[in-house]
């Protein structure tokens, strides 16, 4: 049984008036892969950006609750966003790379981070993108611009990215849903890799991928966690009839 | 008999298509011959001074010295240019600055405030006649450079306060646009490495909008290049290369405004007037090419 990497306690996550996630409570731990599945509207991009105050960007989005990285309340006011988010690496739907070159793109955040010697950036970036199985493809081209990329490629950049700043966690929102099959297929090889080293949370629509991917299973209805347990259970023996219909494809 | 009918109903969408088409052709070409008789008009008008009156183009672009009344007549239209450029780039030195940070300001700090209140408020800048530019600029800034510098008051500095306000809108509105069409993820990715706010805005923000950003200022540049009523009225009109900002000076556009209805049409002076048309049609031209490079660039 691995720690416990991150926990929320009672989460709830409204805009507004209107609840988008209510009262969730999830332990993730370290080197394993959570993932995050339900009908679109569930709240689990919600929850999945409330874990690292992504939210604060939106107006009138609030969150109640207790999220908990080692001892310290990722929600709690005084919490130092900036020093937090470098805890948590993020990578989202659609590949955002800077419009800057390949090695730019990565020594962006550690050089916010203090790290201002270019022969430790050098390394950062070469560590970063061979993590993310994109240094084969990029070494000869570190500093063209990373928007040449192709979409995976691009994707797999944005995770080198989020690696360069030594998370502990990464929270990735639907990373291979806006990528063809060979480039997802390559995006879940690097999970199962990042996976002996960071606690993952992913978010998918794709039931193969969770299955796939994935140590445990959470699944979210109206907001709420409907069920929670190891993957193989939720996928072969789920205990609640709506986590039966929906990973059987009869509704969302 | 159905194929009659089809026909028929056919015909009616045939004709509103041709009509349509016959129109819109009318319009561009009328647009087309304003250009064409426009540009055609200036130029040779313009190009006379030289063929005709057999004034040298060296002497008019470089030549210290505008007097058509005198004895030779001397057309020497650097004083002018230089008033131009120096007022404009000055006037966009102070401008820019000013409008990058409004814009950042209504798009990244405060959106609902800055898009309610201050985009109209801005907006209505541009609005405002020149003439009154000119007149608040008369009655309040050359007073108090007068007061404040050495010399008059009146000059290159007074010319390019005034100007500046006058493009802030013209650049404050593409930079604001820029910013707003810039994709959330770019932000979002940031945020989430650690940066703050402001590293956000100045290491991904600006950078990735530059292009825009400097299309704003060329256009800007453009608009202060062709004002002619607010600089006359504040910059002195004096026909020579001032020595300090604060000394009277003239620029193209107020020297053709000062100048046009003293001269007879047809006469060498009324030409070298051309002339100074000529050099501010051209130099737009180059504004406009160098918006419409930066525009290829910007495409993301």
């Amino acid at each position: 049984m691995q720690p416990i990497a991150m926990s929320a306690k009672d989460l709830s996550v409204s805009y507004g008036d209107s609840p988008a996630v209510r009262k969730v409570s999830l332990d993730f731990a370290a080197k394993q892969v959570t993932a995050l599945i339900g009908p679109s509207g569930c709240g689990k991009s919600t929850f999945l950006r409330s874990l690292n105050r992504m939210n604060d960007l939106i107006p009138n989005c609030v969150v109640t609750g207790e999220i908990w990285i080692r001892d310290q309340d990722v929600n709690s006011p005084s919490t130092d966003v900036v020093s937090l988010r470098q805890k948590i690496g993020m990578v989202w739907q659609r590949p955002n790379p800077f419009h800057k070159s390949i090695y730019e793109n990565i020594a962006f955040g550690p050089r916010y981070h203090g790290v201002k010697n270019k022969k430790k950036l050098d390394e950062i970036v070469e560590e970063s993108l061979k993590k993310a199985a994109l240094w084969e493809e990029t070494k000869d081209r570190l500093h063209n611009s990373a928007l040449a990329l192709s979409g995976g490629q691009q994707q797999r950049l944005c995770i080198a990215r989020s690696i360069a700043v030594k998370p502990e966690l990464i929270l990735m929102d639907e990373p291979a849903s806006a990528l063809d099959p060979v480039s997802t297929s390559k995006i879940e090889e690097l999970i199962a890799e990042l996976k002996q080293d960071y606690c993952i949370v992913i978010v998918t629509h794709n039931m193969h991928q969770a299955a796939r991917v994935s140590d445990k299973t959470a699944f979210f209805l109206n907001g709420e966690v409907v069920e929670h347990d190891l993957t193989h259970n939720i996928f072969t023996n789920p205990q609640k009839p709506a986590t039966n219909d929906y990973i059987t494809g009869r509704f969302g | 008999m159905a194929q009659s009918l089809e026909r028929q109903k056919a015909k009616p969408h045939l004709v509103e298509e041709w009509v349509g088409k016959i129109y819109t052709l009318i319009c561009i070409l009328f647009l087309i011959i304003t250009i064409v008789s426009l540009v055609y008009f200036v130029a040779s008008k313009g190009l006379s001074t030289f063929f005709v009156n057999h004034v040298n183009v060296a002497d008019l672009l470089t030549g210290l010295k505008w007097s058509p009344d005198g004895e030779p007549a001397l057309y020497g239209a650097l004083p002018f240019i230089f008033g131009s450029f120096s007022t404009s780039l000055l006037a966009a030195l102070i401008a820019a600055p000013l409008s990058f940070c409004a814009a950042v300001f209504m798009i990244e700090i405060a959106p609902k405030f800055g898009r309610k209140f201050l985009q109209p408020v801005i907006e209505l800048l541009a609005g405002i006649p020149s003439v009154v530019y000119g007149f608040v600029g008369l009655s309040v800034i050359v007073p108090f450079f007068r007061d404040v510098f050495p010399g008059q008051g009146v000059g290159i500095a007074a010319g390019a306060l005034v100007l500046s306000i006058m493009i802030l809108p013209t650049i404050t509105t593409i930079a604001t646009d820029a910013l707003a069409a810039l994709p959330k993820g770019l932000k979002e990715g940031s945020y989430a490495l650690g940066a703050t706010r402001w590293q956000t805005i100045y290491r991904i923000v600006l950078p990735t909008t530059l292009p825009a950003l400097m299309t704003g200022i060329v256009l800007g540049i453009a608009r202060a290049f062709g004002e002619a009523l607010a600089v006359q009225m504040v910059i002195g009109n004096a026909p020579h290369i001032p020595r300090s900002l604060f000394e009277s000076a003239s620029t193209l556009t107020s020297a053709i405004t000062l100048n046009m209805g003293n001269t007879a049409t047809g006469t060498v002076a009324n030409n070298a007037l051309w002339s100074l048309a000529l050099i501010l049609m051209l130099m737009t031209f180059v504004f406009v090419f160098i918006v419409r490079w930066l525009e290829g660039r910007s495409k993301i």
